[in-house]
């Protein structure tokens, strides 16, 4: 159950058919009504629990990767790893973003039970993570810059998959991102879980939506680990400080996008568009530095996250800007 | 193997809880094995072989010349999220300082093999389960940039069931650090051994474990990406015994070597003859005390 999806049902779903009714008919002034309804919104979504940021990342009419892909001027898909078989959650081509040639990694989750079968639910799978370190190899040599959107929940936890060496997979698409000589910029548009997400998220640049969210293990991973009880998820959530403003506060994450009031489906296209307009300036940025100057740059970037106590075990010393 | 002056320096205060417990119980094949035998033989069951899984600094003794110098022990890890839950994250570390006599869950230095030079870390599986957090990642990450500097070569011993949940997402974030060092080490020409033991799983596994020239796995070590018991809670079906176990991963293409405990120090040996020039790398300690010559 999402809490989010349950928290849109009665009035606020009343009050939006009311307004639709009365735009329809087109008459009647609805002035009044729209504005208890973002009264109302506020009320509802103007402050979210950090769960409650996991319900938006995971809301069934999200804006999906495949959405942002669309929205690019153009996109050309390339398949498959060269060994064993093209995965569906993990969506790669050339793309070309504000008339800029560009590789595109995402990863897709679906929307519909047999749309999530085709992809996975998202989870990306040793072939997935083979195939976008193809791509990331072959746009450092083509020298285009590397545009990833991350959502997934984790890494295909399945026995094909460790049997077909997920480790290795998510390792060696690391190494790939770090050797890149191009720009890397990463979008966090959903949810960011763990190793999975990161294996293309060791970016220059590391964008995130307002409520998306991004964790070392998904809540219910880190409840069942530590408490041997999934159940507690929304506890799990609270600790593991998994929000956008949180990861700003860390400086892992450079720069979220603010949504819509309500979350990012209150007004999809609007709100792909200003994610790929943060995505087009961060490269405009990045674009005239060196290939030397852009790794040392991203290694510095990882190279200093970190906090630790000093010798007197008295200060933390943490070692963000 | 007589115990060198730094690991007796280390082990001084534990040295009559050791003996308080005599005996230990093979959990294999329930065996009552003698302490001081199974010790003798590197903690393999005598009977059966089982590999019980080893401290730090007990593995380094099976494994280097004479000395070790150990780095990186000024890195000590703080409490970032200020996590609580049961226990505080504070208190959860100093109870395992007090059970392993560990700072954390890896220990780093130099040491030489076989007269070998090389930079060895070696994760212990007593401290927090093994798992990376904001120390481990950079303990690894400053053996790795140590070792470059020097042009040595790099051991690593794994052990860890992953990313430290009580460090969110800094935890998360030494994979990609580690990796980085990792690439830049190896992009240098220098050579990089990880040893697999019981267990890798998780961020670790998914960053360094597999990213070296040369991966070998303890012989019997459970070796995966998710835990097992991930695995058959998602499936809902269990998994055939020798799934995850580094002789299915040989059997599978993913690793180079399986070796018994009692020939990784001959293996490793062997290894760096192969792949290391010894005149090239002799000099290499020259600088540290306990290796100038």
């Amino acid at each position: 159950m999402n809490v989010i999806v349950e928290r849109e049902k009665g009035p606020l779903a009343e009050l939006e058919a009311r307004i639709n009714a009365l735009r329809e008919r087109g008459s009647g002034d609805s002035s009044e009504l729209e504005e208890k309804y973002r009264g109302l919104l506020t009320d509802l979504f103007g402050s979210l629990t950090p769960w409650e940021r996991v319900n938006m990342a995971r809301h069934p009419k999200r804006p999906l990767a495949g959405d942002y892909v669309d929205a690019l001027d153009q996109f050309d898909e390339l398949h498959g790893d060269r060994h064993f078989r093209d995965d569906r959650a993990l969506v790669g081509g050339f793309a070309k973003l504000n008339g800029r040639r560009i590789v595109v990694l995402a990863q897709q989750k679906g929307r519909d039970t047999k749309e999530n079968i085709k992809r996975n639910f998202g989870m990306v799978s040793p072939e997935g993570y083979r195939k976008a370190k193809r791509l990331i190899e072959l746009a450092s040599r083509l020298r285009l810059p590397i545009v990833t959107f991350v959502d997934t929940s984790g890494a295909d936890p399945g026995i094909a998959s460790e049997e077909h060496a997920q480790s290795e997979a998510i390792a060696a698409c690391l190494v790939a991102l770090s050797k890149a000589t191009v720009p890397v910029v990463a979008t966090i548009v959903g949810e960011g879980g763990s190793g999975g997400a990161l294996a293309i998220a060791l970016a220059d640049r590391v964008i995130m939506a307002e409520n998306a969210v991004y964790s070392v293990a998904s809540p219910e991973g880190c409840a069942a680990i530590l408490w041997g009880d999934a159940a507690r998820a929304p506890e799990a959530a609270e600790r593991l400080k998994l929000t956008s403003a949180d990861l700003i506060g860390f400086g892992i994450v450079d720069r979220a996008i603010e949504e819509p009031l309500g979350g990012a489906h209150r007004d999809a296209p609007a709100f792909v568009a200003s994610v790929l307009e943060a995505i087009d300036q961060e490269l405009r940025v990045l674009e005239p530095r060196k290939p030397a100057e852009l790794r040392d740059e991203r290694y510095e970037k990882f190279r200093r996250i970190g906090a630790w106590e000093d010798d007197s075990r008295a200060r933390l010393v943490t070692a963000l800007p | 193997m007589a115990m060198p002056d730094w690991l007796r320096r280390l082990r001084e205060k534990d040295v009559s809880a050791e003996d308080a417990a005599l005996w230990t119980k093979c959990p294999a094949c329930g065996e009552m094995l003698y302490r001081k035998d199974l010790e003798a033989n590197l903690s393999v069951c005598t009977k059966c072989g089982y590999h019980f899984r080893m401290n730090a600094y007990d593995r380094i003794n099976t494994l280097v010349d004479a000395d070790f110098v150990e780095i990186g022990m000024e890195y000590l890890p703080g409490d970032p999220l200020g996590w609580v839950d049961k226990r505080s994250y504070p208190e959860k570390l100093e109870a395992d300082r007090v059970k392993s006599n560990l700072s954390e869950a890896v220990v780093t230095g130099f040491a030489t093999l076989d007269g070998f030079p090389v930079a060895l870390g070696v994760m212990d599986f007593n401290f927090r389960g093994g798992t990376m957090g904001t120390v481990v990642g950079e303990r690894i990450t400053n053996l790795l940039e140590e070792a470059r500097k020097r042009k040595l070569p790099c051991i690593v011993f794994t052990a860890s069931g992953g990313a430290r949940m009580e460090e969110g997402m800094l935890a998360l974030m030494q994979m990609a650090k580690t990796t980085q060092a990792v690439e830049r080490f190896m992009s240098d020409g220098n050579f990089f051994v990880t040893v697999l033991t019981d267990p890798t799983t998780g961020g670790v596994s998914a960053s360094f474990a597999f990213q070296s020239d040369i991966i070998v796995g303890e012989a019997r070590a459970s070796i995966g990406f998710a835990g097992r018991r991930v695995i058959e809670q998602t499936l809902r079906q269990k998994l055939p015994d020798n799934f995850q176990t580094a002789e299915f991963l040989l059997e599978k293409g993913h690793i180079d070597l399986v070796v018994p405990r009692a020939e990784l120090r001959a293996t490793l040996v062997r290894l760096l003859d192969y792949a290391v020039d010894r005149k090239r790398v002799a000099p290499a300690l020259k600088a540290v005390p306990e290796f100038a010559q």
